[in-house]
């Protein structure tokens, strides 16, 4: 079967052709009330039935369909292992189908490493497969007449353990046929220790044809008749349409129309040069924006706006513990908005006609882009199909949600199918930004230099997000549209009422005592976290590691500041405040790797002019207990010039049983480079009324070519932990091993993302 | 419009074109190309790259006119799924991608440096990449592969 005809054919479609007629199993199981993480929006698939995630086909063939999509992290070759490990078939008998609105389980968001805690644990994709296995063991002992006990399976086919001729294959059993049994709870997995498919290096299975130019991404999807369009956007943050003149372009040729609704603009045209030229040219007037506050002064006017507070931890004791404490630190770390930035401006394919539309979008969350494509469109959602098709890395959100109501916009105005690729400005002009952080550590340290208290207050600037099942305005067009992004309302933080460290915005060494219960990996027991939320001028939303990132730099670098007023190696220092084995095991992974010496930061005697080079540390306990990561880095920094270059890096990751140990590592090579080249250069700027870093003239990211880091990965296996999440673990550490190396290096201590080679130089000048 | 004739991957087109259409839409749209990709539009990712008569070009920033009786090689010009060219293959080897975005353009400057230079230094292929992204920061094993390739070429 084609590819393109998988997309078009439903559940039932695929079970006709596969032949054969319904059987029901004879067992059946309790009715499943597990949580599975989310409300799935009604019509979708039931979550908590087997035939929502897998069928047999009566060649034998297994289809599962997921909620959890390939982005490009690997996570649909893991999958597959998953689902032919736990079946017990062979990996290339195994076809995965994820994300499509006609034949998916609504999973909410491929987001934020929860693919692999989702899918690969005692719930959802994973307790289907194990739960049809025992069902189909079950039905195959009924067959043959023998315990099933004495029944073994390999290669989908089951058979007597000592009798070979006695043998039944999951097609002949139920080939073609619904399985009609509720996920059940007590189902055995498979112990990661018997694993023959799952914790392999398999070779991802999009590779041969992502690197021959024959993998469809969703700019590749051509329907008949398509025309392209473009998007006008606003010449500056807030602008409003006073007048349109469509005679600007209505002689150009090949251009179809010029579509307003509100503040949104766009053209349709047949080619897509011509749809381009004509953006260029229509003549838009605009109503100015109310202009933007000043990026120079941009961290202390957020500390002076309303708040919507949160407390994550308060024993209700730190102020009491710093007034007496003789030894009390206190610090500063700014973080800016950074982008997602990916390499392909967004895209997304839509066909409105008739009051149906089908829409080919490269969103995180297929559901979400039904209900809320609707509500634009004035449709039903059960009339909106939404397709998944692969854009370029996304990072979390990128530009695919607001590209997608750009096409459904433009096809419902022509009632053809229309294509519409963002320009790179308009994808970086007006991207869900990561937010801005400013952050402030306090701690008080006892005559021994141990912390006895540390108080964490964050300022966070946020404006829309992902869109929920029902809030398109979370993003640009759905606000141009008439749509709001939920409001804001300032407000007093309450007391918490369980330990939640989802925004690790509570470090890894206090206790996180919540409700009586220590939740935390660390010891510190006075302790307070409160996050202020206020309005951001730019939209916001997750950048792979959100908030983690921004307060593990904070965290991690402050530990530093405390371990050298003390004169303690780091490592050291953080291993005496932490008590979680997790994160000791990724942090002394990483320092074994890195042959670690022990000593305090910085190496100190040096001369302060040339090329010096040092080492930091940083470690995380990824949401609070969604993966560990433990980082060395090793920089080299030049004294005359400011430039910095990074030598080595060694990643330690724990991500309980390995699924797949290639994926695993270039998951956490990439985010470590990634998440240097975030801490190096990256930084989103703007003048007094609109976004000035849109390309990569002034979006600086690190290109392929420069002198690379040595990475070494240290993968620590967990068979008898739960998976967690994976792909943000090593980006969350970087930034801050990346100032600590720098400290240690030449004595400076860099608070300010990024580490550019003007604020390196500024550090080195003012150094005493 | 213009009728303008070009082989591409072997085959030779005539195709009847505004001449100041960038390579890319020709390409990408008027001949349904996967390969070549718009990441910018701009020249500065290289994500659109194809092979003009031997040279890494941006086809985003090319007129279409330029490659008038031109030879063009796109990425599905190297080699196919069953038998990808030495380069791919390394690629696949040392599964040097996560999304594969921007595969295009870096198997093609690569390609065009290893046409040259069948045996580049780290910094010459530094050199040749210096203008090519990789967003999710796949470098290494992209470096890798690039030098994987350059062995196998020369064998
Ligand atoms: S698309 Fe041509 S260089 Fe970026
Ligand atoms: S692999 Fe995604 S941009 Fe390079």
């Amino acid at each position: 079967m084609t590819r393109e005809s998988f997309a078009a054919l439903d559940r039932r479609g695929f079970l006709k052709s596969a032949g054969a007629l319904v059987v029901s199993f004879s067992i059946s199981a309790p009715p499943m009330h597990a949580q599975f993480g989310n409300t799935p929006i009604p019509g979708s698939p039931q979550n908590d039935q087997v035939d929502s995630w897998i069928a047999v086909g009566a060649d034998g063939m297994i289809t599962a369909y997921s909620g959890k999509e390939e982005l490009g992290q690997g996570i649909a070759t893991a999958q597959q292992q998953l689902i032919a490990e736990e079946l017990c078939v062979p990996f290339d008998r195994v076809k995965l189908l994820y994300c499509d609105t006609a034949m998916t389980p609504d999973q909410a968001y491929t987001s934020g490493s929860q693919s692999h805690p989702a899918n690969f644990n005692h719930s959802n994709l994973a307790l289907a497969c194990a739960t049809a296995r025992e069902a189909l063991l079950h039905k195959a002992a009924e067959r043959l007449a023998l315990p099933a006990e004495q029944l073994v399976i390999a290669d989908g086919v089951i058979r007597a353990r000592t009798d070979t001729s006695k043998r039944v294959s999951y097609a002949e059993l139920v080939g073609g046929s619904r399985l009609h049994l509720a996920l059940d709870p007590n189902a055995k997995r498979k112990p990661p220790r018997e694993w023959t498919v799952l914790g392999k290096a398999v070779g991802r299975v999009d590779m041969a044809a992502m690197v021959t130019g024959e993998f469809e991404y969703v700019h590749n999807v051509r329907l008949p008749g398509m025309l392209h369009g473009r998007v006008v956007r606003p010449p500056s943050v807030g602008a409003t349409v006073a007048s349109v003149d469509e005679s600007s372009v209505s002689t150009m040729p090949g251009v179809v129309k010029v579509v307003v609704r509100r503040n949104f603009v766009g053209v349709v045209a047949q080619k897509p040069w011509q749809a381009m030229q004509a953006a260029e040219r229509l003549k838009v007037t605009w109503t100015p924006g109310p202009g933007l506050p000043k990026q120079s002064t941009f961290y202390d006017h957020l500390r002076s706006l309303p708040s919507r507070d949160a407390l994550l931890v308060d024993s209700k004791d730190t102020s009491q513990v710093l007034a007496q404490s003789a030894t009390v630190l206190r610090a500063r770390y700014d973080h800016p908005y950074q982008m997602h930035g990916s390499v392909g401006s967004s895209c997304a394919v839509a066909d409105v006609q008739g009051g149906k539309a089908t829409l080919y979008s490269p969103t995180q969350g297929v559901w979400y882009q039904k209900t809320t494509g609707a509500m634009i469109l004035g449709l039903k959602p059960q009339d909106v199909h939404v397709i998944f098709r692969r854009g370029a890395g996304c990072y979390g959100l990128n530009g695919a949600d607001t590209v997608s109501y750009d096409a459904l916009i433009l096809s419902q105005a022509v009632e053809k199918p229309v294509k519409v690729q963002l320009s790179r400005k308009d994808e970086m002009a007006w991207e869900n930004y990561g937010n801005a952080w400013t952050i402030d550590e306090r701690a008080a340290l006892d005559a021994a230099g141990n912390i006895v208290a540390w108080e964490h207050e964050a300022w966070t600037a946020s404006l829309g997000n992902r869109p929920g099942p029902m809030t398109p305005g979370n993003v640009i067009t759905g606000m141009l549209v008439g749509y709001s992004p939920a409001a804001f309302e300032p407000g007093p933080a309450r007391d918490p009422r369980s330990y939640n460290n989802g925004s690790n915005g509570i470090p890894s060494y206090v206790a996180g005592r919540v409700a009586g219960v220590e939740g935390g990996t660390g010891t510190v027991k006075s302790e307070k976290v409160l996050v202020h939320t206020v309005q951001s001028p730019f939209w916001t939303g997750p950048l792979r590691s959100p908030a983690r990132l921004q307060n593990t730099f904070a965290h991690e670098s402050f530990m530093d500041e405390l371990a050298a007023r003390v004169k303690a190696d780091p490592v050291e220092y953080r291993l005496r405040h932490l008590r979680n084995p997790r994160v000791v095991g990724v942090l002394k992974a990483a320092a074994k790797a890195a042959n670690w010496e022990t000593r305090p930061s910085p190496v100190g005697g040096r001369p302060k002019t040339g090329v010096v080079t040092g080492r930091g540390v940083a470690c995380v306990a990824y949401e609070g207990d969604n993966g560990y990561t433990g980082i060395v880095v090793e920089v080299a920094v030049n004294q005359d010039d400011g430039r910095v270059a990074v030598k080595r890096m060694w990643v330690a990751i724990d991500a309980g049983p390995i699924s797949n140990p290639d994926g695993l590592r270039n998951q956490a090579e990439g985010g470590a480079l990634q998440g240097m080249s975030r801490a190096l250069g990256e930084e989103v700027t703007w003048d007094d009324e609109k976004i000035t870093s849109i390309d990569w003239r002034t979006y600086h990211s690190l290109p392929l070519g420069f002198e690379l880091p040595r990475i070494e990965c240290v993968l620590v296996d967990q068979p008898d932990e739960r998976a967690t999440g994976a792909g943000e673990t090593s980006i969350t550490v970087v930034a801050a091993a990346l100032a600590n190396a720098i400290f240690d290096a030449a004595g400076i201590r860099l608070r300010q993302v990024p580490f550019t080679v003007e604020r390196v130089r500024q550090a080195l000048q003012a150094r005493v | 419009m213009s009728a303008i004739t070009f082989q591409v991957n072997g085959r030779s087109h005539t195709l009847d074109l505004d001449p100041t259409t960038p390579l890319l839409y020709v390409l990408s749209d008027d001949l349904g190309l996967r390969g070549p990709k718009f990441g910018c539009g701009l020249g500065q990712c290289g994500a659109c790259t194809a092979i003009v008569n031997g040279t890494a070009l941006r086809s985003c920033i090319t007129a279409v006119s330029a490659v008038a009786g031109k030879e063009i090689t796109t990425l599905e010009g190297l080699g196919t799924p069953e038998k990808p060219h030495p380069i791919q293959k390394a690629f696949i080897e040392e599964q040097a991608a996560q999304c594969g975005f921007c595969l295009n353009g870096v198997i093609l400057t690569a390609k065009a440096l290893l046409d040259r230079k069948p045996h580049p230094t780290d910094a010459e292929i530094q050199g040749a990449l210096s203008n090519v992204l990789c967003r999710c920061f796949t470098h290494t094993r992209m470096h890798r592969a690039i030098q994987r390739a350059a062995r196998e070429v020369a064998r």
